[in-house]
This record gives C-alpha cells, sequence and structure tokens, in this order.
C-alpha cells in the first residue's frame, strides 16, 4: 500500500470518535427533541408550527457548513495535494445536500400554515435550492469519470468556484427578491428569542452536529474503502501481466502491433 | 508573444466556427423555435407575453448558450489539440480567454442579433429593447466565461453535455437576475444603472477568475 | 544514475516518481541526456512510457523528483521548458475543417515568437510529403497522413527537445525512415530526442529506458 493512499492517523483518530459522536448525538437528539416538542412554548402567532424550527435551523446551518467544509477540504486537496481533502469533500456532498433537502422540506411544511402556500421564492429559500443545485452538481462532477480518480480535481474546482459564488447569488437572489416583492411575508425569529426557545435550538444543533460528523466519519471510511478496494484492483492487474509475461518470453522491446 | 497567441487562438476559433456555421445556425433555431412554443404554453394573449418577454429571452439566451458550449474545448480535447495548446509558451488561461472571446463572437453576439426578433413575436414594448439588448450585450460574455469552467470541468466525463448543464445553470443565476430585473425595471420607470453595474462587475470579476479555473480544468484534463 | 562531480547534463531527471488517479505508475525513474543526446522508451503496455512522455513535457506533474534543463529545475520556468519542447502523442491535433497548411499555420501561429515565413512552413510540408495534400481537409485524410502532418509540427520551430510518443504509429515505411533522417540530422545540431516505441524505429546510439524496471511493487 502506497503511503499516500494510506488512511493514516486521521481515521484512527476518527473511529475513535465515532461512538462518542454516535451516542453523544442521539442522546442530545433525544434531550432536544423533548424540550423542543414538548418542554417549550408555542409561539404566540405561530402557534405549534414554531417547533419545526428546531429540526430546520439546525439542518440549514448544517447544510451551509457542510458546503464550506466542502470547499475547504477541496482547497487543501488542490493546494496541498492531500487526498484526505478530497475525500473529506466527497463524503461531505451527500450529507449536505440531505440537510439542504431536509431544511428545504422543513421549510415548506412550514410554510403551508403561515404563509398559506408551500413554496415561496423567498431570498433564503430559493438561495438554499441553488446550494442544493450546487450539491448536486458536485456530485455529479465527482462520480461522472469512468476512472474515479479523474473525477477528483475537476469536482475540487468546482467545490472552489462555487464557494466564491455563493455570495454573489445570494446577493443578486436578495436583489431580484426585494423588487418582486413588495412586503416580506416573514420576519425569523429575529435577533432577539426567549431562552426557552433558544435552549432547545442549541441542543438540537450540538444533537444535528454530532450526528453529522458521526455520518461523515462513516462516510469518509467508506471512500478510504474504495480507494483501498481500487488500489488492490489495480495490484492485481499488474501482478497478473506480470506473471503472464513472465511465462512468455520476453526482453528488449516487445514487438507488438500498433497501440 | 502573449497578445500574439490571443489573436492567433482567437482567429482560429473564429475561422473554425464560421466553417461550421450549420452548429451556429442550429443554436440560432433553437433560439427561435423554444420561443415560438411559449405563446402556445401560456396562451397568445400579448399582455401575458410582454409580461413575459424578457424573462423568456434570458432564458432563452441562457439555455442556447449552455447548449453550444461543447464545442468550445470537446473537440479540441478528443483530437489532441488541447493538449498542444497547453504546450503553447503562453499562459493557458490567456488560450482560454482567447477561446472564451471567440464563443462569445460566434455565439452570444448572433443570438444578441436575433433577441429583437423574438422580442416582436413576444411583443416586449419598444422602449425596453434598448436596455434588453445592453443587458444581453453585458451579461453574455459573463455566460461565456463561466461555461467556460463548465465545459472545461466536464472534459472526459460521460454525458458531458447534461453535466455542463447541471454544473453551469445555477452559476448562470445571477446574470439571470440582474438581466431580467434591468428590463423591468426600465420599463416601470426604475434606473437601471445598477443593474447594469452588477453585471459590468460579475464580468470583471469572471474575466480574471474563469480563465484561471478553467485552465486548471484543462491541465488536468490533458494529464 | 547521476554521479556527485559531474557537468550537469543538458537534460535530466532524478528520482522521478509518478501517481496518475491513485496508481503509482513509475518509481525513483533517471536518466541523463547530453546535447544530441536520444532516449528510445520501451516496455510493456501500460508501462508508463506516455506517461513518463507527459511528466516531462509538463503536462503531468510528478509527485516526486525533478526534471532539470542545464543543471535548472524546469518547473522554475514553466513556459520557458514549453518553449523549448515539441511534443508529438497519440493525438495528431488535426483539424477534420482546416486543410493540412491552415492546421500547420494555426500552431505556428500558436507557438512561435515570431511569425513564421512560408518558407519554413513550405520546408515543413516538403520534409513530410505533405506538399500535395497541402489543400485537403484533415476530414479527408488517412491515418497516416494525419501523423504526417503532426510530424511536420517538428519542423515549425526550432525546439532543442522532442518528445515523441510512438510517433511511427501508421507510419509507412518511407516516413519512418523519414523521421529516422530527421531525428539523426536534430541531433545532429545538439537536439534531444525522447521517444518511445514498440519497435520498428531506430535511434543509432540512443540510450535504451526499460519503464518496466522503474515500476513500482504491486501493492
Amino acid at each position: 500500500m502506497h503511503r499516500f493512499a494510506n488512511p493514516g492517523r486521521f481515521m484512527r483518530v476518527a473511529d475513535r470518535l465515532q461512538p462518542w459522536l454516535l451516542w453523544g448525538g442521539l442522546a442530545l437528539l433525544v434531550a432536544g427533541l423533548y424540550k423542543a416538542l414538548l418542554d417549550s412554548p408555542p409561539d404566540y402567532q405561530q402557534h405549534d408550527t414554531v417547533r419545526i424550527l428546531y429540526i430546520h435551523v439546525p439542518s440549514a446551518m448544517l447544510a451551509q457548513g457542510a458546503y464550506i467544509m466542502m470547499a475547504l477540504g477541496s482547497a487543501s486537496f488542490l493546494i496541498w495535494k492531500h487526498p484526505l481533502g478530497d475525500l473529506l469533500a466527497r463524503s461531505a456532498a451527500p450529507i449536505g445536500a440531505a440537510l439542504t433537502l431536509v431544511c428545504l422540506i422543513t421549510g415548506s411544511v412550514w410554510g403551508k400554515p403561515t404563509w398559506g402556500t408551500y413554496w415561496v421564492w423567498d431570498a433564503r429559500l430559493t438561495s438554499m435550492l441553488i446550494l442544493l443545485f450546487l450539491f448536486i452538481g458536485y456530485m455529479a462532477l465527482a462520480n461522472a469519470f469512468d476512472d474515479p480518480a479523474r473525477g477528483d480535481k475537476p469536482a475540487a474546482i468546482l467545490a472552489v468556484v462555487g464557494i466564491v459564488n455563493i455570495p454573489i447569488i445570494k446577493f443578486s437572489v436578495y436583489f431580484f427578491n426585494t423588487l418582486h416583492q413588495q412586503s416580506t411575508l416573514f420576519r425569523r425569529e429575529g435577533p432577539s428569542m426567549p431562552p426557552e426557545m433558544l435552549t432547545p435550538l442549541l441542543i438540537m444543533f450540538g444533537a444535528f452536529t454530532c450526528l453529522f460528523l458521526w455520518l461523515l466519519a462513516v462516510r469518509l471510511r467508506g471512500e478510504f474503502a474504495k480507494v483501498r478496494l481500487r488500489a488492490i484492483r489495480a495490484g492485481l492487474v499488474r501482478r497478473a501481466e506480470t506473471a503472464g509475461r513472465r511465462r512468455a518470453p520476453a526482453g528488449g522491446p516487445v514487438e507488438e502491433g500498433a497501440g | 508573444m502573449i497578445a500574439a497567441a490571443f489573436l492567433a487562438m482567437l482567429k482560429r476559433d473564429v475561422r473554425l466556427a464560421l466553417r461550421q456555421s450549420t452548429d451556429l445556425g442550429m443554436i440560432l433555431g433553437f433560439f427561435v423555435i423554444a420561443a415560438s412554443l411559449f405563446p402556445f404554453g401560456v396562451g397568445p394573449n400579448p399582455e401575458t407575453l410582454a409580461r413575459l418577454a424578457p424573462g423568456i429571452i434570458w432564458v432563452l439566451a441562457l439555455l442556447a448558450v449552455m447548449l453550444s458550449l461543447d464545442r468550445l474545448f470537446q473537440s479540441d480535447w478528443e483530437d489532441g489539440s488541447l493538449e498542444q495548446m497547453a504546450l503553447a509558451p503562453a499562459p493557458l488561461s490567456v488560450i482560454v480567454l482567447a477561446k472564451a472571446t471567440a464563443h462569445w463572437l460566434t455565439a452570444c453576439l448572433p443570438l444578441i442579433a436575433v433577441a429583437p426578433v423574438i422580442a416582436v413575436m413576444l411583443n416586449l414594448p419598444a422602449e425596453a429593447y434598448g436596455v434588453l439588448l445592453a443587458g444581453l450585450a453585458l451579461g453574455t460574455p459573463t455566460l461565456s466565461l463561466i461555461g467556460a469552467v463548465g465545459a472545461a470541468l466536464a472534459l472526459g466525463a460521460r454525458k458531458a453535455g447534461l453535466l455542463i448543464a447541471v454544473l453551469v445553470l445555477p452559476l448562470y443565476i445571477p446574470v439571470l437576475i440582474f438581466g431580467v430585473t434591468a428590463v423591468d425595471a426600465h420599463l416601470t420607470q426604475i434606473s437601471v444603472s445598477a443593474h447594469f453595474l452588477y453585471l459590468g462587475a460579475l464580468l470583471a470579476a469572471a474575466a480574471p477568475l474563469c480563465p484561471w479555473a478553467a485552465a486548471a480544468a484543462i491541465r488536468h484534463s490533458v494529464g | 544514475m547521476r554521479r556527485m562531480g559531474d557537468a550537469p547534463a543538458l537534460f535530466d531527471a532524478v528520482a522521478l516518481t509518478c501517481l496518475r488517479g491513485r496508481r503509482l505508475v513509475f518509481e525513483d525513474l533517471a536518466f541523463r541526456l547530453d546535447a544530441g543526446g536520444a532516449l528510445m522508451l520501451v516496455g510493456p503496455n501500460g508501462a508508463g512510457k506516455s506517461s513518463l512522455l507527459r511528466v516531462l513535457a509538463g503536462l503531468i506533474e510528478p509527485l516526486s523528483g525533478a526534471i532539470r534543463w542545464d543543471g535548472e529545475d524546469v518547473t522554475a520556468d514553466r513556459e520557458a521548458h514549453r518553449a523549448r519542447l515539441a511534443f508529438v502523442g497519440h493525438l495528431d491535433a488535426v483539424k477534420p475543417a482546416f486543410t493540412v497548411r491552415e492546421t500547420l499555420e494555426v500552431w505556428a501561429g500558436l507557438f512561435g515568437a515570431e511569425a513564421v515565413s512560408a518558407e519554413t512552413l513550405d520546408a515543413a510540408m516538403d520534409a513530410w510529403g505533405l506538399d500535395a495534400l497541402a489543400h485537403v481537409r484533415g476530414a479527408e485524410l488517412s491515418a497516416g497522413q494525419k501523423r504526417r502532418a503532426a510530424l511536420a509540427r517538428l519542423m515549425l520551430q526550432d525546439r532543442p527537445l522532442w518528445l515523441l510518443d510512438e510517433p511511427t504509429t501508421a507510419l509507412d515505411a518511407a516516413s519512418v525512415a523519414t523521421l529516422e533522417r530527421l531525428v539523426a540530422e536534430h541531433r545532429g545540431r545538439g537536439g534531444l530526442v525522447v521517444a518511445s516505441t514498440h519497435g520498428g524505429f531506430a535511434m543509432p546510439g540512443a540510450t535504451v529506458l526499460d519503464i518496466a524496471d522503474f515500476q513500482a511493487e504491486a501493492a
């Protein structure tokens, strides 16, 4: 096994953290759900619908975090040629896409009773939708090549291009929104939030973070396994070729047809 | 030397595109045919069409540009020309910039020329023509540049054409927004200078960054 | 391979290791060439001959090791390196829509610091027997004719380093002889040639390098 395909210390740390992340995350999730669903007051305007926010907000934040992580991993892969960066980005992308989807679905479920419609081209929702497109583009590109390793660098470049573009896209979407929509339909929780709502939100955020990292570690191990499998296969092919050649008399330039 | 390489590349790509002008014709055909579908889809009411016209023209221009992107690098990649370009002494990003410029001249400029025809078909108010065309002129170079990145990233992939669409369309959204809202703003007597400034800013940012990213992707694809 | 105390070779490589995708192609490869020298790359399919040529051209980044021209690492000035080499790979870079002459004009324009004179172009086409084909479009050329057009690129510029990846593919015997003659002339002027081959192409006095000797052990 070549040293550059070796998972090394990072994987050992991840392996050791994995059970802690899983059980810690589950414990926080139970506590957070109890707080959020049973032990927090309904909003005076939104009533019980507000409870969706305890899932919606953490998934939105982590989805964006996942994109940032993906871009940082990709940048480190491009700059220092560290294969771990690429594997990290590849592992983070589907989780980020799933979280974006969770955010969009919960947002739209929340929108129905609040705005009276499942979908509004609100600036925030729209930029989350575009974030989903960017995740999809990354995953499509990373897996679009017959030799999976060929997709590493293009996908990494795309992730970096994407992170440069996200602020521009967000700005343009807000610009679009202010022009098309005279009155803002809703204001988010705003700067102030009662502590009995903030506590469950923070707990849920912790739970989501732990579970995100756990899933990331699981996926990372899977990506490593894929790389190792490919290396072993390549080795087998090589060994078979060498063995075949030894049987045939060789030496000097091998006379074959062109190609 | 850099200017000479830029001009040589530009001349070559324009000449090549003119030799294969059927491709260009097909893209213009797509633009017009697709636009003529909208009256069937949303009804022939002139007011509805006029309201939708800027958006339809811009979205179709976006799609037409996107459909023309595969010829930017794909055939050069397949026949080894791109590899030789990567070995030219001039920086590859300059060559990419020349190719994107040639793409704009041979794909976007004809689209801008045909846009008024579609505007007539869709009953766009006469006073909006100037802003629409100016917006297209300022926005489409950015589309060519971003498209060059997408086309370069998709080199060697399965289903490259489809992949380019998935990669590039989300990145086209800002240009679309500023281009369309400029026309809308003009029709509601709002100043459009901000829109044009943003379109210009997008172009100013894309002109140095996109060739650089595309060149990195090309270096990988010919490696 | 390089001994201490020697004068720097004109073109040499040390401890070259190449990783493609996630596969190690060759490891710790080294060679040296002096003016007029030639390197013949041999080895079975998939051994990495093409990879080595692409590494030498700068198309692939080596994982480690150095390639030096006149003792100076080529990565220090990539543009200068690109300006001193001519590369003919598996693909001919001949456009179906351009005539042979136009194809050569395009490459001359892209590669040259100065405009290439019509005489140089004529000489290049003459050397490869392309005169009759000057106004034939790429789409109508046979594989061997395309290859000759690709090899005619070598004549357009005065590049000291020729990198040829199986240059004789699709060539007839007469064209192979032409190539051998032109390579000999190039070396006579102090030029360097690195070429891969499956046989049927001779470079007298060339150093033979078997890539299989530098293969990494299978994982």
